[in-house]
This record gives C-alpha cells, structure tokens and sequence, in this order.
C-alpha cells in the first residue's frame, strides 16, 4: 500500500490503544516473571483460561468486564495454588530448577491449551457488549468503542499496581522480594508468603486481561502461543518488574505492529512482537526502562 | 561394539521389516516415533548435556522441511540430498541461535528460541514460492525398487537417521565435547574460569543439535505429501522434543530415546483410539508430572545399572 500521511496517523493512533492494551495483558507477567522470577511461560495461557471464563460468565447476562472482576479472586487463589506446587517442587529443591521449571510452565500451557479444546472446541469465541460492534467517529477516524474501553481498563490496570506497589506495605515487600530476598528475611518477612501473594495478584490480573482479550476479538484456545511473544516482548523490552515501563513498552510494540499491519499486511503481524523480542534480547537484555 | 552391534542389528532388523508384508499402517505411525527419537536426541545435546533449553525445535524443523521442499520443487533433488541439504540449513540456524548464547541464558533464551519459530513460520507464510499459507501439495516420486511403498521406504531412511542420531549423541555424551557441556551446565563461569572454551562448545552444540532437527524435518514433506507452514512450525514437535529426554532422562544418550519411543508410541496409540487431542494432553501431563516427580526421568530408576555398565 503506499504511503500516506492520514494512514500513519490512523496507524498511530490505533498503535497507542493497542499499545495501551498490550500492556494492560502483560502486566501480570511482569509482576510473576519480572519481579519475582517465576518463569512463567504459562502466563498467556492462563490468560486465555481468562477469557474463556469471562465467555461462560458473560453468557448469563453480564458484562464481560464485570465477568472478568468477578473471575480475579478465583484466578488469585489459583495463583496461590500454582506457586505454591512451583515452589514446593523447585524453588525449595534449589538447585537445577531452571530447566525443569520451565518445562514444567511450558506443559501447564500445553495443559490448559488442550483442556479448553476438550472442552469448548476449536472453534473462536466471541461476547456480546453494548460497545462491541460500534464505533466512534472522530473526525475522518473511526475508533472501535471496544478498543476505547480495554484502553481504559489498561490505564486503571497499570495505575492501580504501580500504586499498590509504591504505597502499600505488601506492594514495598514485593518489590523488596525482587531486589534482596535475604534482606527480606532478616526484616523479618516471609518472603515465600510476600512471592505467593504476588503471583496470586499476577493471576489475578490475568483474569481480567483474559476479559479484555475476548472484548478486543475473537478468542480461540491456540491463542496463548501468539502472546507468549507479545507479553514476553513488552516485559523484556520495559526492563524486568517496572510498571511504567510496562506502558512504555506496550506503546511501542503497539505502534510497531499497528504500523506493519497497516503497510505491510496482516500476515507480517505476527512477526512483529517476535522480532522486537529477539532485538532486545540480542542488543538489550536489560530492557529500555530497567530497574 | 556393545553400541554397534545393536545399531547394525536394529537397521538390518528394519529393513527386514520394510520389504515384509506388515501392515503399511505400521510405518506411518513407526515413522513419527522414529522423527521424535531425532529430535528428542538432538534436543538433548544442547538442553540435556548442556542446559540451554530450546522451545524452538519447531524451527529447526520446519526449516529443514522447507528447504527439502525447495530443492524438490526447484531441482526435483533426491531424499538424499534434500536430507542433506536440510541437515545444513538446520546447521547454519544452530549457529545464529548458538551465537545468542553469548547474552542470553535460561528462560531468555528459550523465549528467544520460541521467537525464532514465529519469525521463520511468518516468512514462509509470506514466501509463495512454497506456497504461502495455503501450503503445497507434492507429487512423491515412485518408490524404489525393494520396497513396497515410499512410506516403507521412508521409515528405513529414518531408522538409519535415528540410530546416526544416537550414535552422535552418544559420541557427543563420552568425548570432551560431553565433558565441557556438563561443565557449563553446572555452571558456566566456573567452567570458563577453569579454560574450557565455553562459546566454541556451545556453538557446537547448537550446530550439531539444529542439524540432527533440521534432518528430521526434510523427509516430513515427502511423507505427508503435502507442506503448510502451521503444521510444520507447530509448537507440538517443540513440546515433544523436550518432554521426551525429560521423561527418559537427560544425562545419558539413553534417555531422549526411552523417552520418545514411550511418549510417542503412547500418543500413537491414543491418537487412533481415543482422539488427536488428548495426544497433545498427554505430553503435558506426562512432561509434568516426571520434572515434579522423577527428575531424573525413567533412566533415574536404572541409575546404578547404567553407572555399572558405564555408557
């Protein structure tokens, strides 16, 4: 397609959102991977649990983002649950839990991918909302109301934890998990309960980004593997743990891969997140915004 | 000899079957069980020996089928050199992700490596050459002489692959190439200090392990007849690639190949009795259950014996 100036700002414009949103889905993962170094492959995976959750909600009359809200404290305690089995069977082994940690989150992804296909088959799933469908004309643009409100629930998201972590006692304990666990210790915290509660949150998040999932499109069970990239690409790229970073690295590669699908096509989308990825892993491992 | 004699007998005994009257059903299966035993072993050279997990399996492997489809479609180049070139290809790629070693350890560089798959798959969606999205259809060319089918034909090939597979492994496992890669696995800095030159044997290992996947990939095309690009780069060889050498265990050549003739012939046997679905499920269910459980994998219950036998 050839260039134009309205095209790019179009692109723009529709990068921020979705930028806004990538974050919004990679917060959660920040927090389980960035702070505590979990290596929790399966974190778009149980996403995706997320939205289909938020669709058998939702189809008794409520609003999937509410459906989402509601889901988050069952997500939290089956955080909890998770952490709790990964701790007992590797963190508290020590030694060598690299390799086996990883492919025990890779195969819990495996898990939840092939139990969603048992149960809802492959088939894409949608939901009903008053602003899915519709959208808003701003002068010659046309923005999608659903992209309006993930954007929302993005900023909240994102605005909520970087408080919570900053102000409260547990967010401090945390991020101090993060920076010297011994220390921790010797403050006199347990700093497997501090992990567990995190990632409890992590999950919890991870429900309500799963609700924003299935409002931004179509959700199918193979979905998770798309956003391995995706999540992966903007906590790397935000620098391990910061929340800030978080929205700066999901702007970024919302306006990348809004820039590509618009000139390039839909095919070379995917890539995008990817090859971001890989980039910053090979120049940048410490990320842009690093802690 | 207590290696190459079973090796001799196990290819002879194969091809004995190929030109029997076994039900052609037989090599079909016979013939995934076999891909999964290459990859499962060259899996573990980089990730058994050396602990560097790779997600990216899919990778190595689609783009040794790409390239077999290439020369096909382009030269109608022989199996043999389809093989051949794929083993290369996968080789040059082992290289690249070898040299991401240098920064990258643990889970970045498995993302990075899960990385690679998505980037090689959105290139062969885009090249129309093979075919783009839709895929390709092949015509195999007639089946040789001894054997009845091509599929029989392929089944050899890949026995003949499998045990030069192991036999590389096994190599790799017991030379000083195996000795530094457990160096670095304990622990790099350690090892670096002590003068093993630790990026010349990540290199080589990487090198070895994309080549035997990129290998495995090439007969694929010709065996299926046909090629798309998310079935070639699906996750499924990836996961089972891994899960494998963690089932049977990673320390000893053994292990991948326990590992795979188990789990796949299980999913074999589950794919036509039940459904092609719980097959993805049982890797899952497998591969957690023997990191929570068995770290060692099968060969951990066998640990003395095989310390006795010594390799």
């Amino acid at each position: 397609m050839a260039f134009s100036f309205d095209l790019l700002t179009e692109a723009l414009l529709f990068g921020v959102l979705l930028g806004c949103f990538y974050a919004a889905v990679s917060i959660g993962l920040s927090v389980s991977f960035g702070l505590l170094d979990v290596p929790n492959v399966a974190h778009p995976a149980i996403m995706v649990l997320g939205s289909y959750g938020t669709y058998v909600v939702a189809s008794h009359g409520l609003d999937p983002i509410v459906a989402g809200v509601v889901l988050m404290p069952v997500f939290f305690v089956l955080g909890i649950l998770i952490y709790r089995f990964y701790y007992e069977s590797f963190e508290k082994r020590g030694t060598e839990a690299g390799v086996r940690g990883l492919a025990f989150f890779f195969g819990i992804a495996f898990i939840i991918e092939v139990g969603l296909i048992l149960v809802f088959g492959v088939d894409q799933r949608t939901v009903q909302a008053p602003y899915i469908g519709s959208s808003l004309a701003l002068g010659e643009y046309r923005i999608p109301y659903r992209m309006l409100v993930a954007f929302g629930v993005a900023l909240v998201l994102t605005f909520a934890l970087t408080l919570y972590l900053s102000k409260t006692f547990t967010g401090r304990a945390i991020k101090a998990v993060a920076q010297d666990e011994p220390a921790l210790r010797l403050m006199g915290v347990n700093p497997v309960r501090i992990k567990q509660w995190a990632f409890g949150i992590a999950t919890g998040v991870s429900a309500l980004a799963g609700a924003m999932l299935i409002i931004v499109g179509p959700v199918e069970p193979a979905l998770d593997r798309l956003y391995i990239g995706r999540t992966f690409c903007v906590v790397v790229l935000a620098g391990l743990g910061s929340m800030t970073g978080t929205l700066g690295a999901g702007l970024i590669l919302g306006i990348s891969e809004s820039i590509v699908l618009m000139f390039f096509g839909a095919s070379w989308a995917p890539a995008v997140a990817f090859g971001l990825l890989l980039i910053v892993l090979g120049i940048r491992p410490q990320g842009l915004f690093g802690r | 000899m207590k290696f190459w004699l079973p090796a001799v007998v196990i290819v002879l005994a194969a091809a004995g079957v190929a030109v029997s009257r076994i039900n052609e059903y037989f090599f079909f299966a016979a013939f995934v069980v076999l891909t999964y035993v290459v990859l499962a072993t060259a899996w573990n050279i980089l990730g058994g020996y050396a602990g560097y997990v790779n997600f990216g399996t899919s990778a190595f492997f689609g783009v040794g089928a790409y390239t077999a489809v290439v020369l096909f479609k382009w030269l109608g180049a022989p199996l043999a050199v389809q093989i051949a070139a794929g083993a290369a290809m996968g080789a040059l790629l082992g290289f690249g992700v070898g040299m991401l070693t240098l920064r990258l350890r643990g889970i970045f560089f498995a993302i990075a490596t899960v990385a690679v798959i998505f980037i090689m798959e959105t290139l062969m969606i885009n090249w129309r050459y093979v075919g783009g999205a839709t895929g390709l259809q092949l015509l195999r060319p007639e089946a040789m002489a001894p054997f009845g089918s091509y599929t029989r034909m392929l089944f050899l090939v890949m026995t003949v692959m499998a045990v030069a597979a192991v036999a590389l492994a096994r190599y790799v496992q017991t030379s000083w190439i195996g000795r530094g890669l457990r160096a670095i696995r304990d622990s790099e800095e350690a090892a670096e200090a002590s003068g093993v030159p630790t990026l010349r044997l990540k290199l080589v290992a990487c090198v070895l392990s994309g080549a035997l996947m990129g290998a495995a990939g090439a007969p694929m095309p010709m065996y299926l007849s046909f090629i798309e690009p998310a079935s070639t780069f699906s996750l499924n060889y990836a996961i089972g690639a891994l899960a494998a050498p963690m089932i049977g265990g990673t320390t000893h050549w053994l292990g991948p190949v326990v590992g795979a003739l188990l789990l796949v012939t299980i999913q074999q046997i589950v794919t036509v009795t039940i459904s092609s679905e719980i097959n993805v499920l049982v890797v899952g269910v497998l591969l957690v259950l023997f990191v929570v459980l068995a770290p060692d994998g099968i060969l951990g219950f066998f640990k003395r014996w095989l310390r006795a036998s010594s390799r």
